[in-house]
């Protein structure tokens, strides 16, 4: 079994219509949906949705000191807006299971493999 | 001097059979090892052995066997004394002894080879790489070039070749792209990209001479697969497809300036290619599941079957580009179906046809090139010579452009003769 991490991005200053009430609850009820598919087949480890990338800090040392920096490390557009972290067979399984997260949000999704330890 | 010539020979002979032998012992090893890379150095190392053995021996009866069986031991050996290489020897003695108890016969041990193969088809289509890659790896696996022949045929160094195998081998490997024939439900959607990477593969050697040994390798892959997916008629279609293709080649070219279907010799096209391509349409006709391959091959086969341009079945083939254009609708059919549209209802009907796609295709030098030969059928020369112009302009090969320097030519002397 090995682990893929699904992310969704979004691009900074992107900013779409705010969804009303009525677009928002059938998105919502797909989503969980799939989260109780996803948790009932095992495949579900761990999701996420992250905040602006203006509310990111950066730690890093510099001569031997920490040093905070505030915002993203990388100067991109694109910024990680969500993600699932899901047990799967192999890439097909995967993709399966990312084809369904496009469905319920109607955003691309990332499939990335997770590095694995030997042995592990 | 004999001897040397001798020498040459037999080495040729056994870089054929290493060709022909580096998919099936490559495909079955990778089972063995789950590992792309750790199956071809096996091979590789078996090559060495064989090459060493066959040339005082002579080539063994069956060479492909030979090598993997050889590659298969090494591979035992040399993971013997580790952990995995002791489980994958009682899982390989497992099946061994599972097969004499059986009695299993050489059909299944053929069945699994097949099976083999076809798994690592799959795996070197999959969607999840992009098509170059896919192009690439299918031809170094699966078609048995060196990597320094799959970097000639796509103008790269080998050493950018070599780094793009590894770069495909490092994705199947790390994002686990399974060694597996997709699911019946899966197979269309899957079997796509496998016959788009073999027939791109086939007019890559068409548009380019100087490559012209990839239509070989497009046919014998699709051959290949045909065997494997004696079910799948699009399979037989695309090889159908690219036999009508290759038996005009000889007829294709001339002084290095292609020739229209219209004026070629056509006791140069091959009739056993032809005899073997009807025969596949026919059946897939039978089979009555029609695909878009199946029918450029129906139409193809249309072409081949007249003894001359004037005498083809044109109503036919705008039926059958009818049909392609309802499963495929892409710009190139509509323009193929303008062309033959011409040929049935005068060059009239073609141009108000090509009127209608000529924005979609404005970059594509064959559409001009047609509306250049529309506009010159219906008298109005200066139109016909700005379309020529605009073709060879954005024409990509070298005979493409001088068979439109021709029509440019011949532009002028139809003016002379008015």
């Amino acid at each position: 079994m090995s682990q893929y991490l699904l992310s969704t991005y979004a691009k900074k200053g992107d900013v779409r219509e705010p969804m009303t009430p009525e677009e928002m609850q059938p998105m919502m009820e797909r989503v969980f949906a799939l989260e109780a598919e996803m948790k009932e087949t095992g495949t579900f480890v761990f999701s996420g949705r992250l905040h602006d990338p203006d509310a990111a800090t950066v730690v890093r040392m510099t001569d031997g000191d920490l040093v905070m920096t505030d915002g993203p490390f990388a100067e991109s557009k694109e910024h990680i807006a969500g993600f699932y972290i899901i047990n799967a067979d192999d890439l097909d399984a995967a993709l399966a299971w990312a084809g369904k997260v496009v469905g319920a949000i109607n955003h691309p999704i990332e499939v990335s493999p997770f590095f694995e330890m030997p042995g592990g | 001097m004999t001897r040397i010539v001798a020498g040459r020979r037999e080495a040729t002979a056994i870089e054929r059979v290493f060709r022909e032998a580096y998919g099936q012992a490559v495909a079955t090893l990778v089972r063995v090892y789950g590992d792309i890379t750790l199956a071809e150095d096996a091979v590789q190392d078996a090559f060495v052995v064989a090459s060493d053995r066959w040339r005082s021996g002579g080539i063994p009866p069956n060479p492909a066997g030979w090598i993997v069986t050889t590659a298969r031991n090494r591979a035992i050996d040399d993971h013997r004394r580790t952990a995995r290489g002791r489980e994958l020897h009682g899982q390989l003695g497992a099946v061994a002894s599972a097969w004499r108890d059986q009695g299993v016969d050489d059909r299944a041990e053929d069945e699994i080879l097949r099976d083999d193969q076809l798994r690592l088809i799959f795996t070197c289509c999959h969607p999840a790489l992009r098509t170059e890659h896919q192009v690439a790896l299918t031809l170094r696996l699966l078609g048995g070039l060196s990597v320094d022949e799959v970097a000639r045929s796509f103008l790269v160094s080998e050493s950018a070749m070599a780094k793009r195998l590894v770069r495909t081998k490092y994705k199947i490997k790390a994002a686990k792209i399974p060694y597996r024939v997709p699911a019946e439900a899966d197979l269309p959607e899957r079997l796509r990209p496998v016959l788009s990477v073999m027939y791109l593969i086939y007019n890559t050697g068409v548009d380019n001479p100087e490559r012209s040994s990839l239509r070989g390798d497009g046919i014998r892959l699709a051959r290949a697969l045909v065997e494997l997916m004696p079910d799948e008629p699009e399979a037989a279609g695309l090889l159908a497809l690219m036999l009508l293709s290759e038996s005009r080649m000889p007829a294709r070219t001339a002084d290095g300036a292609l020739v229209l279907l219209r004026d070629q010799d056509r006791a140069m096209w091959n009739r056993t290619m032809i005899e073997e391509a009807h025969a596949i349409v026919r059946a897939c006709i039978r089979r009555g599941q029609p695909g878009s391959f199946q029918l450029q091959a129906a139409i193809q086969a249309v072409h081949c079957d007249a003894d001359s341009f004037e005498v083809t079945d044109w109503p036919q083939i705008v039926v059958l580009y009818d049909h392609l254009f309802s499963i495929m609708p892409t710009p190139v059919v509509a323009l193929n179906r303008a062309i033959a549209i011409g040929e049935v209802e005068g060059p009239g009907a073609a141009l108000t046809a090509l009127d209608a796609i000529g924005p979609d295709l404005d970059n594509y030098h064959l559409m001009h090139a047609a509306r250049g030969t529309t506009l010159r059928r219906l008298g109005q020369r200066d139109a016909a010579k700005v379309s020529f112009e605009r073709a060879a302009q954005l024409a990509a090969t070298e005979a493409d452009r001088r068979f439109l320097a021709h029509q440019i030519e011949e532009l002028a002397e139809d003016g002379e003769l008015m």
